[in-house]
């Protein structure tokens, strides 16, 4: 991503960006509400697209279509009479624009998924049948069936129940072997055990390539903030600085 | 085929005149054809929270109505029109011209039973089949109507069959199909049209006021013993065809409007399933 600005309508929201995600990356996306995280996953996605700059994907293995995504707040009605083989075989959009019957290999790909997210046994429940923790794991599913070679998750802390939340960061750990990942999240606590880059949004963009937070990335923020250090043994650091707040 | 309607009509004690004979027709292949499109656009309506939208659909298209009285042209054409117009009026309304979407169904829902009354109003003399629109006649459809209906149901079939998982991503959530499909808006576009007009040709079934249920009661009779969206599909075409055809058969014999009839029976099915359902339940827990 090269110098790139994006806005809704008239008001920017990020200006300026750059940013590059290797292959196999974890970058965890921190910054303020309202700072732009969720538009930067957007532009990615080119659900938006850029005023200014342009997003680069450098091998013709990567592209538009070979992204994941686990929206902040799913949009999908979890009332909606669909089994969680449907929500996870829905993921196959990725690849095919329009869905007229699926292959037993893509069937066998998700029973695939549905194992390896402990969702045995419900793969022909309706949502509404699971626990909030159990519907992140079936959007988790739809996000990677796809084969990725890039994973966007926006938020998945706000979901997961505290029971799945350490499975569903080994989870990640698991993926971020065979795919990128981009995670959005206002948490860092939760976030930093298995991060190697960070970039911190707010309407610019600091990016640093390490697994600790610069100080220069906090500045952004604008207001204290909480962290956890891993060392030998994690703790909470406060960290403040001074602009008044 | 003849043979066993013949033994039919004589089992039911009726005469066997061409005038029955017709009426029964008309009824068994009406109620085929309604419970089918209705399971199809019903269980797309109601998973997707859709009843008001098609209750505006179904009350805007009077206006059509109405309009072919007075011209003189099949008033079911004008309905087709009116509802799908009025499909994507509240699609314009609310999305373009930042309109809340029920005050935009409301808004539409009235304007056209104004225009329908009013232009009914205007046709000279007494229309009799007024009332047929309003709440259903049997005895006034046609076999225009039915052929219809018959047409409808095999392009509903196809479509669903066809592209059923499509459909299913995109109503289930819309947005995630939107990051990757381009195609949303028009599978959109069309299902929503596809809907209008099996509503409005429906309209001739059970009338403008009834309509509606004969597309709810089914899917909701369906979706309290499953949540798998084709066999939801499949328990409304069945549990439609049920009500059809017993609310029809009892209408007869009572003497009372099928539509309502029809409407009565789905409703008391809804309710003795229902509570079927929440006493084998009962009965499960109890044995262990």
């Amino acid at each position: 991503m090269r110098s790139l600005t994006a806005a809704y309508d008239t008001s920017i929201v990020l200006e300026d960006i750059d940013l590059t995600v290797d292959e196999k990356d974890f970058v965890g996306v921190i910054g303020p509400n309202g700072g732009g995280k969720t538009t930067l996953l957007k532009v990615i996605l080119g659900l938006i697209k850029p005023v200014k700059g342009k997003i680069e994907f450098n091998s013709s293995l990567i592209n538009g279509n070979s992204i994941g995504y686990l929206p902040q707040i799913s949009t999908g009605d979890v009332n909606y009479p669909v089994t969680v083989t449907d929500v996870i075989l829905s993921g196959m959009m990725i690849r095919k624009k329009i869905i007229s019957g699926m292959s037993p290999a893509d069937k066998k790909k998700a029973r695939e998924i549905i194992e390896e997210l402990g969702l045995s046994g419900m793969e022909h429940s309706s949502l509404s049948e699971l626990s909030g923790g159990q519907i992140q794991r079936v959007f988790l599913g739809r996000a990677i069936i796809g084969d990725p070679r890039l994973l966007l998750l926006d938020e998945p802390g706000n979901f997961v129940d505290s029971s799945f939340e350490k499975d569903f960061y080994e989870k990640l750990k698991d993926l971020n072997s065979r795919m990128a990942i981009l995670m959005v999240s206002h948490d860092i606590g939760m976030i930093s055990s298995h991060i190697k880059s960070y970039a911190c949004v707010n309407r610019k963009l600091h990016y640093r390539p390490s697994s600790e937070i610069s100080n220069e990335q906090l500045l952004a923020y604008g207001c204290p903030i909480q962290l956890i250090t891993h060392g030998e043994v994690p703790h909470t650091v406060l960290k403040s600085h001074n602009d008044g707040r | 085929m003849e043979k066993y309607l013949i033994l039919f009509l004589n089992l039911t004690m009726m005469d066997g005149s061409i005038l029955q004979y017709d009426f029964i027709i008309k009824g068994l292949f009406g109620a085929v054809f309604a419970s089918i499109t209705a399971g199809l656009a019903g269980t797309y309506i109601v998973s997707k929270r859709m009843v008001f939208l098609s209750g505006g659909i179904t009350h805007a298209s009077f206006g059509g109505i109405g309009i072919g009285y007075y011209f003189g042209f099949n008033p079911v054409m004008g309905a087709a029109v009116f509802g799908i117009l009025s499909a994507l009026g509240v699609e314009y309304l609310s999305v373009r011209q930042k309109i809340r979407e029920d005050s935009a169904i409301g808004i539409l829902w009235a304007f056209g039973m104004a225009i329908g009354i009013i232009f009914i109003f205007l046709t000279p003399g007494y229309s009799p089949n007024l009332m047929s629109y309003l709440f259903g006649s049997i005895l006034t459809v046609t076999y225009a109507d039915i052929f219809a209906l018959g047409i409808m149901s095999v392009v509903l079939i196809s479509y669903f069959g066809i592209f059923y998982r499509t459909i299913l991503y995109i109503s289930f959530d819309e947005s995630f199909a939107r990051t990757y499909s381009s195609y949303v808006d028009i599978f959109k576009y069309v299902t929503t049209a596809l809907v209008a007009l099996t509503i409005v040709l429906n309209i001739r079934m059970a009338g403008v006021v009834l309509v509606l249920s004969l597309f709810t009661i089914p899917p909701n009779i369906a979706m309290i013993f499953t949540r798998v969206y084709s066999r939801i599909i499949l328990w409304s075409i069945i549990s439609g065809f049920t009500g059809t055809a017993a609310g029809y058969v009892i209408s007869y014999f009572a003497g009372i409007p099928v539509g309502a009839t029809i409407i009565f029976t789905l409703v008391i099915i809804w309710v003795l399933v229902k509570m079927g359902y929440q006493l084998t339940r009962y009965m499960r827990k109890d044995k262990r």
